[in-house]
């Protein structure tokens, strides 16, 4: 290759020949037009699918019990933490986006950063599922997971991380939305004073709480949407932390690792943003929204991911390393047991996949290609989510005891549960696509040349 | 350009083109002594608030509040919990336990602080209102879209139906209207 100073020049955040009308029509008109392309359609008619198979898999599970699962001793443990730590780790790409990537005034995140947190949103919706559903009855579950004066007089017990979490993950469900709702706020009244026809302008108005864009309104916006910035910063880092102490505070070798944290932070904001490409590659395309969400935005993204997976692979080798170095039997045969064990092809797969498959992101030939990131994102996704797997299954199956070791292998409804999540996903993403502005109008009207005024602080 | 009627009217609204213009039109009409003044702008404009005066910093105290109940919160329903009402003995923890309540006490101070943020930011706002006169101008759709707007109140003590329109016929508005209450 021969490099010009050309080659460098990062490619525009917004292409250029766009005024505010023309960028607020652009984005608006999706959802306000009466037709939506064949994939919606296709998508959505996969989805709501499988959310039906989802549906039956529950009814069957709350009638029979959790026995219809995998499940036994000694991996206690399957498909529903599994799960539940996959979906909340690809929550956390829509946090970081919006209110890490604000602070640090990266302008190229205003057009992903509602879809990133409408994915925040319904991947957490999918996360909380499996916790609940995995006591069986979840009926009775609410005296012990929430604090509430109850007729037996029992109280929770708050030295458990199975209770951080419960705490951790609603809250980081409400932040997230209150986030989201307060970004909408704006995009609601424009789509209220854009509709025609009476239902979108009365549904769009009442949930737009008659937002005229006044200037005092602006301030007080502005500056709560960067406290909520700052707020929910550390609320992102603590949400997987919590989620990685369900394993650290646990004995089991393989588990109790001071490591855990970070690595686990790490590996959600890899997963998160492998998925934020998977749906933004397809959804440009499909809505021809090139112009927005450009090269340079999915070259950043695969930078993030580049970097986030050289984390995680950090931590399977430190992982590994304590493993032998802390010369205890049973963390050196659990890690040898990893490698090698019954279940060896899952540690190895997963070592391709978050390891091996996303250096070819070094190449920037790849990082401005949409059908390789696309191909990488989908990768990452398969190999997080077996990283989960490897961690639940390998370090449970064979612990101290040899007798008391088994085998765990998923049943059919295990796998329609995890499908119907998929679904309902999917679902969610496409009726938010169809209903709601999935680019910030607002935001994205900031990066008009016409924007700026002349101190150059426009907003 | 609307001719004056002999109703009353609830302001005049002058519309812009850009930021700039609404800017430099603000700074104007506030240095010629009016105060209740609003802009109306489809993304925030910093200097368009600070055009016309205003800068609220209450709720950096109510979020700092809001923050402040959910850490005490947080501190006296798990002591609460764990010592009065329910003391049980945990692997021989002691009741008062409290690095392990530490994880709670964080996520309700940061549910209480956003939470207030948001509703603070809406309540100060007035939020919702539905109606509002400045909807009554069919132009003002363009708020939320492509265009800049400055009203003048007629409850401002400077505030003179003709005076006040020549004045803004000066400003560089592409159209004024007047808004009916």
């Amino acid at each position: 290759m021969d490099p010009k100073p050309a080659d460098y020049a990062p490619a525009p955040l917004i292409e250029p020949g766009h005024s505010f009308s023309s960028v607020t029509d652009k984005i608006s008109a999706v959802v306000l037009s009466r037709s939506q392309p064949l994939p919606w359609f296709l998508g959505i008619s996969i989805g709501f699918m499988l959310t039906g198979i989802l549906g039956m898999a529950i009814t069957y599970l709350l009638l029979k019990g959790t026995g219809i699962w995998g499940i036994n001793i000694p991996v206690g443990w399957g498909f529903a933490i599994i799960n539940f730590v996959w979906w909340i780790g690809i929550g956390h790409a829509g946090t970081l986006i919006s209110a890490i990537l604000l602070l640090l005034k990266q302008e190229w995140r205003t057009s992903i950063n509602r879809f990133a947190e409408a994915m925040t949103i319904f991947a957490v919706m999918c996360a909380g599922i499996f916790p609940l559903i995995h006591t069986g009855r979840p009926w009775l579950a609410a005296y012990w997971l929430f604090p509430y004066p109850n007729s037996m007089s029992i109280w929770p017990q708050f030295r458990s991380p199975l209770i951080w979490d419960v705490f951790a993950v609603s809250t980081y469900f409400t932040v997230s939305l209150l986030f989201w709702y307060v970004g909408l706020i704006p995009d609601l009244a424009t789509l209220r004073d854009k509709a025609r026809s009476r239902t979108p302008k009365i549904v769009y108005g009442f949930l737009s709480l008659g937002w005229r864009g006044s200037a005092r309104h602006w301030q007080r916006y502005e500056h709560i949407y960067l406290l909520l910035a700052g707020l929910s910063t550390p609320l992102v880092l603590s949400v997987h932390t919590v989620v990685s102490f369900d394993f650290a505070i646990g004995i089991i070798p393989g588990w109790h690792a001071t490591i855990f944290p970070p690595y686990f932070v790490a590996g959600a904001i890899y997963a998160g943003f492998a998925m934020v490409l998977t749906l933004a590659i397809p959804i440009r395309k499909w809505y021809g929204l090139e112009d927005f969400i450009t090269l340079r935005h999915l070259e950043n993204m695969g930078k993030v991911t580049l970097v986030t997976g050289m984390i995680v692979a950090y931590g399977y080798l430190s992982e590994a390393f304590f493993g032998f170095y802390s010369a205890n039997k049973y963390e050196g045969f659990m890690i040898w047991n990893r490698m090698t064990g019954p279940y060896w092809y899952t540690y190895w797969i997963l070592v391709f996949c978050n390891i091996i498959a996303p250096q070819v992101l070094w190449l920037r030939n790849v990082r401005t290609s949409p059908t390789g990131l696309f191909i990488v994102s989908l990768i990452v996704g398969v190999g997080m989510w077996l990283e989960r797997f490897v961690i639940v299954v390998t370090s449970l199956h064979r612990d101290f005891l040899p007798s008391s070791w088994g085998m765990y292998y998923p049943t059919i409804w295990d796998w329609m549960t995890f499908a119907g999540t998929l679904g309902f996903f999917t679902t969610m993403f496409f009726l938010f696509v169809r209903a709601l502005p999935m680019i910030s109008i607002f935001e994205m009207r900031t990066l008009v040349p016409e924007a700026e005024t002349p101190d150059g602080k426009g907003h | 350009m609307a001719a004056p009627a002999p109703e009353p009217v609830y302001g005049l609204l002058a519309e812009f083109d850009t930021p700039s213009a609404l800017v430099a039109a603000a700074k104007r009409t506030y240095a010629e002594g009016y105060r209740r003044i609003d802009t109306f702008s489809p993304f925030p404009v910093e200097e368009a608030w600070e055009a016309i005066g205003h800068h609220d910093r209450r709720l950096s105290a109510i979020v700092l509040g809001g923050g402040l109940l959910g850490l005490l919160t947080g501190i006296g329903l798990q002591e609460w919990v764990h010592q009065l009402a329910y003391p049980a003995n945990i692997g021989g923890k002691p009741l008062n336990s409290w690095p392990q309540f530490v994880p709670v006490v964080f996520e309700l101070t940061i549910l209480f602080a956003a939470l207030a943020a948001v509703l603070g930011m809406i309540m100060l706002n007035g939020l919702p209102m539905p109606y509002h006169p400045v909807f009554n101008v069919p132009r003002f759709e363009h708020a939320t879209r492509d265009k800049f707007f400055l009203l003048i109140e007629s409850t401002d003590p400077r505030f003179d139906r003709r005076g006040t329109l020549e004045f803004l016929k000066g400003l560089d508005a592409s159209q004024i209207n007047e808004v009916e209450p």
